[in-house]
């Protein structure tokens, strides 16, 4: 029976349920069984909320047999990283010390609003510790494990949103990005992700990490799937004192538009070192398919690289404070020492990186006069093997975590909205960031669809399960 | 061999903030601190114009 529903994108479920062709039960049946046949393996999700899924599905199902109109997402199951709330789980944020806290009383702004558009909620997905992780890793949970080969990493920290949408166990997913947690599972797992500009989407209720850097976004295993639910979440939130006032500014209606007048060109220097082949290779694809050779420099990389490094360490080290007090035993022990020294790093350093950050900003609007787009590598690499430390580059050992996200912390640093796009090479895939000037999702999105439509980048079939 | 200045600035601070650093946990909070502090030279030794405001988001 659910032969015909488990390769079905959101848009075609919403089709189909809103002419009911499908019953929004029978698709949220079948994502329960696909997660219940695979999960045990992928290890995405931490909470199935079984019950509150037929019920919503019931009363989509309700709904549309009333002759209201059920939503843009109507039916699609989704699931989220377990820092969203979700009305009656404690949120544990990837942590055992969350895990005491009293259940959320209600669900986070995002849940609430693409519920609103008929989609139905799954799930709570595994994640990196606090989100301070970029390998999908989780001492408490275990790791999630990458569709395409399970003995690799999904990518952090959303490692469960990356996991359950490369999977195919739901077509949508949301996640958080503070230096790179949509973009690298999304580069590993081989799906789109879109982290959009810093403000746009809600944060409230949801667990932070560092406020001056925390975005929340959607996964999907096509660009129109991941326009639909970013359009559904978007609009002011005074709830987030960093959410935008600007009103929402749907995508969908522009994702066909030409691109031909865009000005692209590929991110040089910083983010053309320290690259595999793999990574080379996918940014030469994503360029000539959108016949560009033309070279730009986003100033200081590397600096603007180790400014996020210190913002992040130091402030997510005054999040936790209490705790590392309190229970510094219940940590992950790596990211308890990580957090320990950033509590140490002297209060002027973090305020020059913050003016360093408004420079920065300046220098990179600044270049987006002459450039609509800017292509670079999502990651450095595929993903790596499960509990690996170091890879070898150009004949020097480095460390897997520090280096994972060189290539995003200086894209999100100033919240610059970036579609991940993946490149399906064998035998695993690898993503690309297609850049934009803030505020522009659409050109990010726009440029997406056309290599989608190009057959340039697409979302594999889950090789691994 | 003189003592690394390092170890007694982590020794410091951890008092100073009471936070509870095992003897056991200090090579690695050295190693972290030594990174961070290595990646904040690299802004720190970045010259700006004494009137740049910082990217903090604030509105009265």
């Amino acid at each position: 029976m659910t032969a015909g529903i488990d390769g079905l994108s959101a848009a075609e479920i919403a089709s189909a349920v809103s002419g009911r062709k499908l019953s929004a039960l029978a698709v949220t049946e079948a994502a329960l069984a696909r997660i219940a046949k695979h999960d045990p393996i992928l290890n995405s999700f931490t909470d199935v909320t079984a019950d509150r899924a037929r019920a919503k599905a019931r009363s989509v199902d309700a709904a549309i047999a009333a002759g209201k109109n059920a939503g843009p997402l109507a039916g699609v199951p989704f699931a989220v990283k377990n820092l969203f709330d979700v009305q009656g789980l404690p949120t544990r944020a990837g942590s055992k010390i969350n895990r005491d806290l009293k259940p959320s009383p209600r669900d986070a702004t995002l849940i609430e609003r693409i519920e609103a558009a008929g989609a139905v909620l799954v799930g709570a997905l595994n994640m990196g510790e606090y989100a301070y992780d970029f390998t999908g890793e989780n001492v408490h949970d275990g790791p999630s494990r990458n569709p395409h080969d399970v003995t690799r990493m999904t990518g952090g920290s959303s490692g469960g949103s990356g996991g359950a949408v490369g999977g195919n166990l739901v077509p949508l997913a949301l996640g958080s990005d503070t230096n790179g947690s949509i973009r690298v599972p999304s580069s590993f797992c081989g799906i789109f992700g879109l982290k959009p500009t810093y403000g746009r989407l809600s944060r409230a209720r949801s667990f932070p990490f560092v406020f001056s850097f925390d975005h929340l976004g959607p996964f999907a295993r096509n660009v129109g799937d991941l326009a639909l639910a970013y359009d559904a979440m978007q609009g002011p939130d005074a709830e987030d004192a960093a959410c935008t006032t600007r009103p929402a500014e749907p995508v969908m209606p522009l994702l066909t538009q030409d691109i031909g007048a865009l000005r692209i060109a590929i991110a040089g220097g910083y983010f053309q070192k320290n690259v595999f082949p793999e990574a080379i290779e996918a940014v030469a694809r994503v360029a000539k398919a959108l016949g560009t050779t033309r070279i730009v420099e986003i100033p200081e990389a590397a600096r603007a690289r180790a400014a996020a490094y210190v913002i992040t360490t130091s402030e997510g080290a005054s999040l936790h404070l209490d705790r590392l007090r309190q229970r510094p035993n219940d940590f992950d022990p790596a990211v308890r020492d990580r957090l320990l020294a950033g509590a140490m790093i002297p209060a002027p350093l973090v305020d020059r990186a913050q003016k360093f950050r408004r420079w920065y900003r300046a220098q990179v609007i600044e270049l987006f006069k002459s450039v609509d787009v800017i292509i670079a590598p999502a990651t450095p690499c595929v993903a790596p093997k499960l509990g690996q430390t170091t890879f070898v580059l150009d004949g020097v050992e480095l460390p897997v975590r520090a280096n994972i996200g060189i290539h995003t912390q200086p894209i999100s640093f100033i919240g610059l909205p970036v579609a991940a796009v993946p490149v399906p090479l064998e035998p695993m895939p690898i993503g690309v960031q297609i850049i934009a000037a803030p505020w522009r999702e659409d050109i990010a999105l726009r440029v997406a669809y056309a290599l989608e439509r190009a057959g340039v980048v697409s979302a594999p079939p889950p090789r691994g399960i | 061999m003189a003592a690394d200045p390092l170890d007694d600035y982590i020794d410091a601070v951890s008092k100073a903030l009471a936070l509870p650093v095992e003897d056991a946990w200090k090579p690695a909070v050295k190693a972290n601190l030594e990174v961070s502090l290595r990646l904040a030279r690299l802004v720190d030794e970045f010259s700006l114009p004494d009137e740049t405001e910082p990217a903090s988001v604030f509105a009265a």
